[in-house]
């Protein structure tokens, strides 16, 4: 809990919430007939509405981006320390706006809340999103709030991708797109790192096919070896040698299958709170969303020809010891983007820390987001700051 | 942000951006903090990147507007077109890659033509060092020991200039500078004696 809110923080946030009427169509052919998107916003729209900045966040990220809920919350947002007054995504200069995604479990329309048509909840039925549907849905919310174009639209990882989708499916509503730590598409190699996960939910007897809702379960073993898988990905061998090594819990072997190693507690501990936070039909879906995106496959596979539609200027970052989403991944973006004549910047930073690298204020990396968002405050009139 | 002016260009970059025709496409190779490509775009309306392997530099660079690609130039250029630009630049940093022979050749693949700034080791001090001390010549331009200097691959302007003409590269424009970083009349008459820092204007194209 903070006992006073830090200055450079957004201080105690409102979540708001907007019901959408009109049906959306989806990729996979489906309708939502309406849907709610969860959504939180921080700084100030400027007159001219050109001033506004879209988060669009990973996996298991969702609205609350920056600031505190309330001044008994433990941890502020998943980005406050690249969100705020004077930070990289300065809210002095920006209006900041971060939703939940459609599917998600944090308040916007998904497995967990209630099929109009029925009544009951989703569960597995609700239908599976795509990252295009997602970029949909956030235009929506974009003409609610009154944006015509955003002065940048920035993402990691998962959310990388929809910035990247943002760029190509909407050009002429963003001048600025900040891709880190993403790729264009998975490799086969992550898709089955997915479907590992998915297995490990999916076999759980209490998943009851995803309609555990209705037998009062909730598939907590299959969630836990997800995200332990998940989370073993998403760091580096040198992270893990650094914070654990082979440290013993108890100082010694006790020759017994329980977890023994600094490391398994860790691993334990992090699975445990991600299943009693986040809904497994949520999870299997977004991770579909990952498998699913590829937006160079509209364009004969042709990744230059599909960035060739792009008309905002990028900025994209890797880090050295991410292998989930290399930097080689990154670096694909890059010189597509600069075959097909494009405007970019990149820089892979220096860091021990695995994909989870881009949620970390690493000095360098943040100096970087820091010197190209001043650019895009510049280039859309708000240079000044306040 | 104020346009720069020309007083805010380095000796050798102020003298290159004259060869650069307005509305053209730049790629320069080791662009620092990106001051020439900035520079080219406020008052020449260029387009182009510039690749570093300076983090900080990079930063800097991204400050200044200048689309900047972290990129090792040992590595070539693999991943950019032939003819994909008008012109390559390479200031103060052939001498520092390990292979000049064959990123010149990459240069001139993927532009049409090049512009490379040298220190040229042909100077008469650097001269004069070497033959009165013994030791390898340090100075402003040179400032590294031998052990530790990234110029790992030092040459004159007459071995320069035997480079390209094995490899049938022609001289467009070139120039030297004194250690004020200043033209004038003598330098003109022995450029390779009193020439400090060498700036050439290369293309394969024919005549």
């Amino acid at each position: 809990m903070p006992d006073v809110i830090p200055e450079d923080s957004v201080g105690l946030v409102t979540e708001q919430t907007h019901r959408f009427t009109e049906p959306l169509q989806l990729r996979s052919g489906r309708v939502l007939p309406e849907y709610t998107l969860m959504y939180e916003t921080y700084g100030t729209l400027n007159a001219d509405c050109s001033n506004a900045v879209l988060i669009c966040h990973a996996l298991s990220g969702d609205h609350h981006a920056a600031g505190y809920h309330q001044m008994s919350d433990k941890k502020p947002g998943w980005w406050d320390n690249a969100i705020g007054p004077g930070k990289p995504i300065d809210t002095n200069r920006f209006f900041v706006v971060s939703l939940n995604n459609l599917g998600g479990c944090s308040g916007s329309s998904g497995p967990t809340s209630d099929n109009p048509e029925t009544g009951k909840q989703y569960g597995p039925d609700f239908p599976i999103v795509a990252v295009r549907d997602w970029v949909n849905s956030q235009a929506r919310l974009a003409d609610v709030l009154g944006i015509d174009t955003w002065a940048a639209v920035v993402g990691g990882s998962l959310g990388g991708m929809q910035v990247l989708r943002w760029s190509i499916q909407f050009p002429q509503r963003l001048k600025h797109a900040v891709v880190i730590a993403s790729a264009p598409k998975l490799s086969a190699q992550n898709i089955a790192f997915n479907e590992v996960a998915r297995q490990a939910i999916a076999k759980d007897p209490d998943f009851h096919n995803g309609h555990y809702a209705e037998h009062g379960t909730i598939p907590k073993a299959g969630l836990m070896q997800a995200r332990m898988l998940g989370h073993l990905t998403y760091l580096s061998d040198d992270a893990m040698r650094q914070k654990f090594g082979r440290e013993l819990r108890e100082g010694k072997l006790n020759y017994s299958f329980a977890p023994e190693f600094q490391v398994e507690s860790y691993l334990h501990y992090q699975g445990e709170k991600f299943s009693t936070r986040f809904d497994a039909n949520t999870y299997m879906l977004m991770t579909k969303a990952l498998d699913y995106f590829d937006p160079a496959a509209d364009y004969d596979s042709d990744l230059v020809k599909c960035l060739g539609q792009t008309e905002c200027e990028f900025l994209v970052l890797s880090f050295t010891t991410d292998w989930r989403f290399a930097p080689e991944r990154s670096e694909e973006i890059v010189q597509a983007l600069v075959k097909a004549g494009k405007p970019v910047s990149y820089a892979c930073i220096e860091s021990d820390s695995g994909h989870d690298a881009f949620l970390l204020p690493i000095a360098r990396y943040h100096q970087m987001l820091r010197a190209y968002m001043n650019r895009v405050a510049t280039d859309s009139g708000n240079g000044g700051g306040k | 942000m104020t346009p720069l002016q020309l007083d805010d260009l380095r000796a050798d970059l102020a003298i290159i951006q004259r060869w650069i025709e307005p509305g053209s496409q730049v790629l320069d190779l080791g662009c620092g903090e990106g001051m020439l490509l900035r520079y080219l775009r406020e008052h020449k309306q260029v387009r182009g990147y510039g690749l570093e392997i300076n983090q900080e530099r990079i930063t800097t660079a991204i400050a200044q507007g200048v689309n900047v690609i972290e990129q090792d130039l040992n590595k070539g250029l693999v991943n950019y077109n032939d003819g994909s630009f008008d012109t390559v630049v390479m200031a103060q940093a052939i001498q520092a890659v390990q292979r000049p022979d064959q990123l010149l050749d990459e240069m001139l693949r993927v532009g049409q033509e090049a512009i490379i700034t040298f220190p040229n080791f042909g100077y008469w001090r650097t001269r004069v060092y070497l033959a009165l001390k013994g030791e390898m010549p340090m100075s402003e331009t040179l400032p590294h020991s031998w052990y530790n200097t990234p110029n790992i691959h030092l040459c004159t302007v007459t071995d320069f200039e035997k480079l390209c003409a094995d490899k049938n590269i022609r001289i467009l424009n070139k120039t030297v500078l004194d250690d004020s970083h200043q033209e004038h009349w003598a330098i003109r008459l022995w450029p390779a004696l009193l020439g400090e820092m060498a700036i050439y204007h290369l293309t394969r194209r024919p005549l």
